[in-house]
Formats: structure tokens, C-alpha cells, sequence
């Protein structure tokens, strides 16, 4: 199929949504009860947080939700080992980012970077690649089984709507998702902007009155 | 190989669903039907409620968690809620004035979270002064969905969403004390974040006034905004007047704060701000004799939806990096609602708040699809141009405005809809038709759907009494020359790119406290605009003055709407697009940014400064 009919084709797809509404509302009837008690948090976490289990640096199972985001402010990024594109700075950023929070990284703020190559990326790699950034304990580096990865990283929106630019690992999405999961403050900033404006975004999440004190406004200069 | 929106392979026989989904669905459209009764009268649902199979299934019925933004929100009915019109901002009454009083410096003792002193407060002394509380609203967009949370503007007579509508005249300052009352993060509802700093978009208005992205302020705390209302050049190249050729008539407000802007906006921040003067009066018995405000000149806001198909609920796609596409079309915060008009001339104002939608409006005939129905261009971006125009479509892209004449008197007794019939799947912005097959990006043309195939906004009945109409006939109006072009002193070059999906201009990322370039006060620059992101359409805003487009791929624009005064510019595929600008009055921090809020909140945005004659850069700075 050639780039003009499959634009056709998407866009009649995407001129579907009544089908999917009907099909929502009458499937989701009996669900409809359960689902209108389901607090916004819950209705977030059903959606965009799968419950998979990965593997850390470290060889231990984790749950995404229930133990790396659940009550957290977290950083969440994609990259691989082999990476020679943008992953080098990303992380070298990331390390950046966690020497300034020091000892807040494992206390209440939690950086995750998982692996786009779950082959390759084994716990051990994942433990080497830590070493070369010292990375510190409360920065988790995740493997797992690749469908899972690859639901993970779609729920969490790290895709391009061309399909082959999707597909190709070079190209993949340096985003840094930065959020605070109780409070459903969700925002990304761009893995190569500067460490000190990751951080900034890192402490608008902290919503503790002595945090907002000094979150008033920005440059000042 | 098929696929669907996802770009998943799909069967033919899948394939052959979607397009049937699409077909039934236009033809539904078409036919105004929506409700299940409709629907059943029709066939197409069984007796127990069944969706026959020819409908087909949307992508995502089988997803189990979004990874998209194209939800499907539940069923709505359309046509059913008359428009909302936003009440008039009121000031508050002389004997109740602002406690404590404005100051010129910051009032920090007292809660004020301004940063920079008022620049022209005692030289443009308020002469109205609002008192705005931000806060959560209980309000329904459908009569077909739950009671939804907003946040909205209160002026103290009423709050809602979009805000109350201000009303002013050029020649009276005012002020605005902006609140924060905004319930914490854990009340809601799933976005937002209750930090603001609120925008006048394409108000010539001093820095600290100006609802920078990076003046943002918390809840408890307050912001006085002075607006001078005032012609460009009143302190330099009109001194004392202005030009009356950069005369403003639609300016509209919204929350800018730096990465929230997309939730904060889609959650309600935003509303009109409507400037008149001595020719653009408000009354059609006087100046350019424009129909009169408020019985016939009528704003409108568009934007874009989506419902979570089990609760009702208003969703927003927290992790869209792309842009996010809504399937319910709401006007003035109701979906899809009436008005009833008379056989006679009305102005509407037309604004686009996104989030990343683009539109292009048909008054369309049902009865009648392949009639072409005229209406009239008046002012692009809330400028009025030299001259009307005579159209049957205009684009706008978010954040744009256009200012049209619609004349309802060929249509006494009858309904007549408007319609956006742009295609648009994702946050890429307009598909671009390839009628040639020869590489989809040398035509910019975006393909438009058939007559009452596209999106149907709201619906115009007009009823069969003709009342009294004193409003210009468009075709022997003129209103303002354009402002002159002269020399440009710098000439800048801006490259809007993506790199592994980050968003950048010039390679480099929205940060506060990064000042990217200095621009000398009184002089004038040429910025040229370039695209460098394959098939994305990104509109372009700036604050401050506005610009012409000097030209699109260096030939000048052809259609006089293109060829006026502008704050957003489009951007297309692989463009390259050249503006003259100019700048005086007001020193200090302005963001240049895309205004496809989702591209703006992840970094396609910068800082630049105004600084003292002849102090700024005298070269460009990359
Ligand atoms: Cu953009």
C-alpha cells in the first residue's frame, strides 16, 4: 500500500470514533457502575499504568505500578545500552539530575529508565550501564519481557505517529515523563534540556508548603 | 497491508469495517443523527440495543489501555443546548476599589507574586479595575453527559467557562487582580495543575503584565495585570496617538503556565477580551458601522474534546507528546449547540483554542450539499483588514482568529450549519491531499472532506422576521491600511525541529531562565520562520507586536486575509516564512512558541527580551 491510500486509510479510521463510543457504552454498561466509583487516580492508573512485572540492574522482579510509581515522584525514560544517539546525554543528564536531588532520589522521588532492547539489555548489562553513569540506589534501570516493555512504553505515550520512524530504534523518544503519581501531575521535558530545568520540573511536583514557598516564578534574572 | 490509526496491521476484513465505520458515520452526520433513537429508527441498532455489525469497530475498542490520543467518547446528542453566550466582564464599582490598592512595585508582603515593577501604571493610570478569582466550577457540556468539574473565571458576577467577556475602549487602562483559587492537585480530577499565569494574547502589553509563561503563581496568591489599551507606538513612531493602523479588535485570554498550558486551557482557562474605538464602535449606527454588540456580534471559542467513554468525564491524554485530537466539538463550552438568528447580518468571532486542532469553516446546507455558501472575512487575528473579503472557507490553526459577516437572509426559515471539513487524524496537523502521487509534502494543499462529511459545530436556525439592520454592506467597506514595512536591523532565523520527539527551536529547549536573544527597543527585525519537521504544520505565536508575512517560501502571500496583521502564523511542511516585525513601547520577556499547546508545553517555546535602544543584539544570535 503506498503512503497516499494508507493516509486515506487513517483517516477513515480515525473518522471512527461513534462506533467505539456505542461499543464503550453498551460493553461498559454492567462495567459502567464499577468504573463511575473508580476515583480519577484509579481511572488514571487503569489506563495508562499496566501492572507488568520487569526485572532491575539488580535481578529483582518489580511491579511497575504497584513498586516503582505507586506514591511517587517519579522520573520515567527509555533508552538502551548500545545507544550512541541521543541515550548518552539523556543519562549523563539523568545522572546530573540525581547527584542535585542526592539524597531525596530513594526517599521520595524515583528515576526509572527502561530498556527499548529487553534482548540485549539483560539485568547485567543493565548493571554495567549503571556503573558507567553511577547511578545510585533510588535510579532503577529496567528489562523485562519485550511485550510488556513494548505495552509499557505505549501506555506511556514514548511512540511517534509515523509508523516507521515508531519502529526505529534510533529515532526513539528521548522525552523525560516527570510525574507525581498520588497527585496526578503529569508533565515531560526534553531529556537533552538542561539538568538544572529537569530539576525544576522535578520539584513543581512536590506540592509540600515548604516547596511551593519557593516555587513562585522563574526567571528572575 | 492494511492499518489502522494505531499503524497496526490489521486484516482486509478489519479494514473493510473501518471504512464501513467511517461511510455509516458520515452518512449519520449528514443526516444529524446521533441519538439511539435515531439510530434505531433507522435500523442500525437492534431492540436490545445492539450496534449492528456494519458500523464496524473503533481502533481502540480492543485496546486495553490508551496509548493515543483518539478516544471515543460516549454517545452525544447534537443541537440540543442553545449556544451559551459569555456574559461581560464587570469592573468592580468606584466605591468598592481594590484592597489593598494597586502598586507599582510588587505588593509581596501582601501576596502579590509579581516579579518586575508596572512600567506604565502611572503613565496609563486604570481607569476599570477587575478583581478575577480562578476556581472550580460545576458545569455541563451535553445534556448526555455527567455534570463535568472546570475551572473557570470569576469576576465576581460570574463564573464560568470560557470566562466573562472584557469589553474595552482604547484610551481607558485598566487593571486586573488575578487570583488563585484553584482546588489542590488531589481534587483535579485527573489534569490540571493550580499554577497560573494568564495570558492576553495579542495584547500590546508591558512585560509584567503580559502572562509570561514563567510568571506563574500558586494558590492563595495574586497577580495585578495592567493592561494600558493603547495603539503600538504611542512612545516612539506615533507619539501621543499610536498608529491607528495596528488597531486591535479580538484579543483573547488564557492560562500560559510553562508545561500545563494544554490541561490548564482544556480544563477551562480561557476567554475573550473584546477592544473597541472610535471606528470599530460596537454599534452598527456609527464608525465602520460593524453589527452591533452584543445582539449581533457574537464570539464564539472552539475547541476540541474527548470523553472517558465509562464515566463521562472530561479526559485529556496526560502522555500525548504529539498533540491531542478531540471527537466532541464544543462551542463556547457546549457541544455541538443552536442559535437562533435573524434574517440579517451578524460579526462573529471565530477563535480556535485547540488544543492542536486546525479548522477550516463551511456554512453548509443540508438540503443543499453542493451549494457554496459565501460569508465574509472582516479581520484575521482580531485585525480588521483594509477590506472585507468574500469567502467560503477559512483555516485557522489554535489560537487564531477570524472575524467574519455572515449573512443570514438568504436563509429566513431555514437551518444552516457551520462546519469544519479539515481532515485531521493526529497532532500532525491538516492531512495533506497529494492529488499528484508525487511525494506528499510539495502540495501544502490539506484535503477537505465533502460537504456535511466533516465535523458539524453548531447549528444557525434562522427564523423568518426580518429585523432592523444598519450594519455596512462588506462590499463597500474599507477599515485600516496595513502598518509600514521599512528596514529590517536584524534579520533571525528560527528552525522549528524534533529530535527524538523533543520539540526544539533552533536545537534548543524551553528553559525560564534562558534569555535566547535581545532585541533593540524602537527598531525593526525580519524573523524568518523555517520547518524543519517533515509533516508537521505547527502555528507560530508571538507576543508583544504583531507581524506581516512578508512571504511563504519567499513568495509573498497571496490572499489579502493571509497578507495582514497576524500574531500566529502557520507554519506548513518544509515552509519557510518571513516576518516583519517591530518593537517599541515596552521592555522586557516575551516566549516566541508553538501554539499547538502540547508541542509549546514540551519545550517548542523560548524566552527573548526587548532591552533599551540600542542595546540589543546587533547581529543574530543563534
Ligand atoms: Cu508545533
Amino acid at each position: 500500500m503506498n503512503e497516499t491510500s494508507r493516509r486515506n486509510l487513517l483517516s477513515f479510521s480515525g473518522l471512527a470514533p461513534l462506533a467505539g463510543g456505542l461499543l464503550a457504552a453498551r460493553a461498559g454498561a454492567a462495567a459502567t457502575e464499577a468504573a463511575t466509583t473508580l476515583s480519577a487516580r484509579e481511572r488514571i492508573r487503569e489506563r495508562y499504568f499496566p501492572d507488568v512485572i520487569l526485572r532491575t540492574q539488580n535481578n529483582e522482579k518489580v511491579r511497575f505500578y504497584e513498586d516503582l510509581i505507586k506514591d511517587k515522584i517519579v522520573t520515567l525514560n527509555f533508552f538502551y545500552a548500545q545507544c550512541d544517539g541521543v541515550c548518552p546525554g539523556i543519562t549523563a543528564n539523568l545522572a546530573k539530575v540525581q547527584r542535585a536531588l542526592a539524597n531525596r532520589v530513594g526517599r521520595d522521588i524515583f528515576m526509572c529508565s527502561f530498556t527499548l532492547k529487553p534482548a540485549e539489555d539483560t539485568p547485567k548489562a543493565l548493571r554495567d550501564y549503571a556503573n558507567l553513569y553511577h547511578a545510585k540506589p533510588g535510579w532503577t534501570f529496567l528489562t523485562g519481557r519485550p511485550d510488556d516493555l513494548e505495552l509499557l512504553r505505549r501506555s506511556l505515550g514514548f511512540t511517534d505517529p509515523v509508523p516507521a520512524v515508531d519502529k526505529d530504534k534510533s529515532q526513539h523518544i528521548g522525552n523525560i515523563k516527570i510525574g507525581n503519581e498520588p497527585l496526578m501531575l503529569w508533565t515531560a521535558c526534553p531529556g537533552m534540556a538542561h539538568a538544572d530545568w529537569i530539576l525544576k520540573a522535578i520539584s513543581w511536583m512536590d506540592r509540600s508548603p515548604s516547596a511551593l514557598e519557593k516555587a513562585c516564578c522563574d526567571g528572575k534574572s | 497491508m492494511y492499518y489502522n490509526a494505531l499503524g497496526e496491521k490489521v486484516s482486509r476484513a478489519r479494514y473493510r469495517e473501518m471504512l464501513n465505520a467511517a461511510k455509516n458515520r458520515r452518512e449519520l452526520i449528514a443526516a444529524g443523527l446521533y441519538g439511539r433513537r435515531e439510530l434505531a429508527k433507522m435500523g442500525l441498532l437492534t431492540a436490545g440495543g445492539m450496534l449492528l455489525p456494519k458500523i464496524g469497530l473503533s481502533a481502540r475498542a480492543r485496546t486495553p489501555f490508551a496509548v493515543t490520543s483518539q478516544a471515543a467518547s460516549p454517545m452525544t446528542r447534537s443541537f440540543v443546548d442553545p449556544l451559551f453566550v459569555m456574559p461581560q466582564a464587570q469592573a468592580l464599582p468606584p466605591f468598592r476599589p481594590l484592597n489593598p490598592a494597586p502598586t507599582v512595585a510588587p505588593n509581596t508582603a501582601a501576596g502579590e507574586s509579581r516579579t518586575r515593577p508596572h512600567q506604565a501604571l502611572t503613565q496609563f493610570p486604570p481607569q476599570k479595575f477587575y478583581y478575577v478569582t480562578q476556581h472550580a466550577i460545576q458545569a455541563t457540556q451535553s445534556p448526555d453527559l455527567p455534570v463535568q468539574t472546570l475551572w473557570a473565571f470569576d469576576d465576581t458576577h460570574n463564573a464560568c467557562s470560557p470566562g466573562p467577556t472584557y469589553v474595552n475602549h482604547y484610551g481607558v487602562p485598566i487593571l486586573v487582580r488575578n487570583n488563585n483559587r484553584l482546588p489542590p492537585p488531589d481534587q483535579n480530577g485527573g489534569f490540571g495543575m493550580p499554577s497560573v499565569t494568564t495570558h492576553l494574547h495579542n495584547g500590546h502589553t508591558p512585560s509584567e503584565s503580559d502572562g509570561f509563561a514563567c510568571d506563574y503563581f500558586e494558590i492563595g496568591h495574586w497577580y495585578d495585570q495592567h493592561y494600558p489599551n493603547v495603539l503600538a507606538g504611542i512612545l516612539s513612531t506615533h507619539p501621543g496617538t499610536g498608529d491607528i493602523n495596528e488597531a486591535l479588535s479580538t484579543l483573547w485570554y488564557h492560562d500560559h503556565r510553562v508545561m500545563f498550558t494544554a490541561q490548564n486551557t482544556y480544563k477551562g482557562l480561557v476567554g475573550y477580551y473584546l477592544l473597541f474605538n472610535q471606528f470599530d464602535t460596537g454599534s452598527e449606527d456609527s464608525g465602520f458601522r460593524l453589527p452591533s454588540y452584543p445582539q449581533f456580534d457574537i464570539p464564539l471559542v472552539f475547541a476540541d474534546k474527548v470523553y472517558d467513554p465509562t464515566t463521562g468525564l472530561l479526559f485529556f491524554d496526560l502522555f500525548s507528546l504529539d498533540g491531542i485530537l478531540g471527537d466532541k466539538f464544543l462551542v463556547n463550552g457546549k457541544i455541538q449547540p443552536f442559535f437562533k438568528v435573524h434574517p440579517r447580518r451578524y460579526r462573529f468571532r471565530l477563535l480556535n483554542t485547540g488544543p492542536s486542532r486546525f479548522y477550516e469553516f463551511f456554512l453548509t446546507d443540508l438540503n443543499n450539499l453542493s451549494a457554496n455558501n459565501p460569508y465574509w472575512v472582516i479581520a484575521n487575528d482580531g485585525n480588521l483588514l483594509p477590506a472585507p473579503v468574500q469567502v467560503t472557507s477559512a483555516r485557522i490553526g489554535v489560537a487564531e482568529r477570524i472575524d467574519v459577516i455572515i449573512d443570514f437572509t438568504p436563509f429566513a426559515g431555514k437551518s444552516i450549519y457551520l462546519e469544519n471539513r479539515l481532515n485531521q487524524i493526529n497532532g500532525q496537523g491538516p492531512v495533506i491531499s497529494n492529488p499528484n502521487g508525487t511525494g506528499a509534502t510539495e502540495c501544502n494543499c490539506p484535503e477537505i472532506l465533502p460537504a456535511g462529511g466533516g465535523n458539524l459545530l453548531m447549528r444557525f436556525d434562522v427564523d423568518t422576521d426580518f429585523v432592523r439592520d444598519e450594519s455596512a454592506d462588506p462590499r463597500t467597506q474599507t477599515f485600516y491600511q496595513l502598518p509600514q514595512v521599512v528596514a529590517p536591523r536584524v534579520v533571525r532565523t528560527f528552525k522549528f525541529d524534533r529530535l527524538n520527539g523533543q520539540w526544539s527551536i533552533n536545537g534548543q529547549f524551553m528553559d525560564c531562565n534562558d534569555i535566547r536573544f535581545h532585541v533593540s527597543q524602537n527598531s525593526a527585525e525580519n524573523w524568518i520562520l523555517t520547518n524543519a519537521t517533515g509533516d508537521w504544520t505547527h502555528p507560530i505565536h508571538i507576543h508583544l507586536e504583531e507581524h506581516q508575512i512578508l512571504s511563504r517560501n519567499r513568495v509573498p502571500p497571496p490572499l489579502p486575509i493571509e497578507g495582514s496583521r497576524k500574531d500566529v502564523s502557520q507554519l506548513h511542511p518544509n515552509e519557510r516564512v518571513q516576518l516583519f516585525f517591530r518593537f517599541r513601547d515596552w521592555l522586557g520577556r516575551y516566549p516566541l512558541h508553538c501554539h499547538n499547546v502540547v508541542h509549546e508545553d514540551h519545550a517548542m517555546m523560548l524566552r527573548w527580551e526587548v532591552v533599551p535602544d540600542g542595546t540589543g543584539d546587533k547581529v543574530e544570535v543563534p
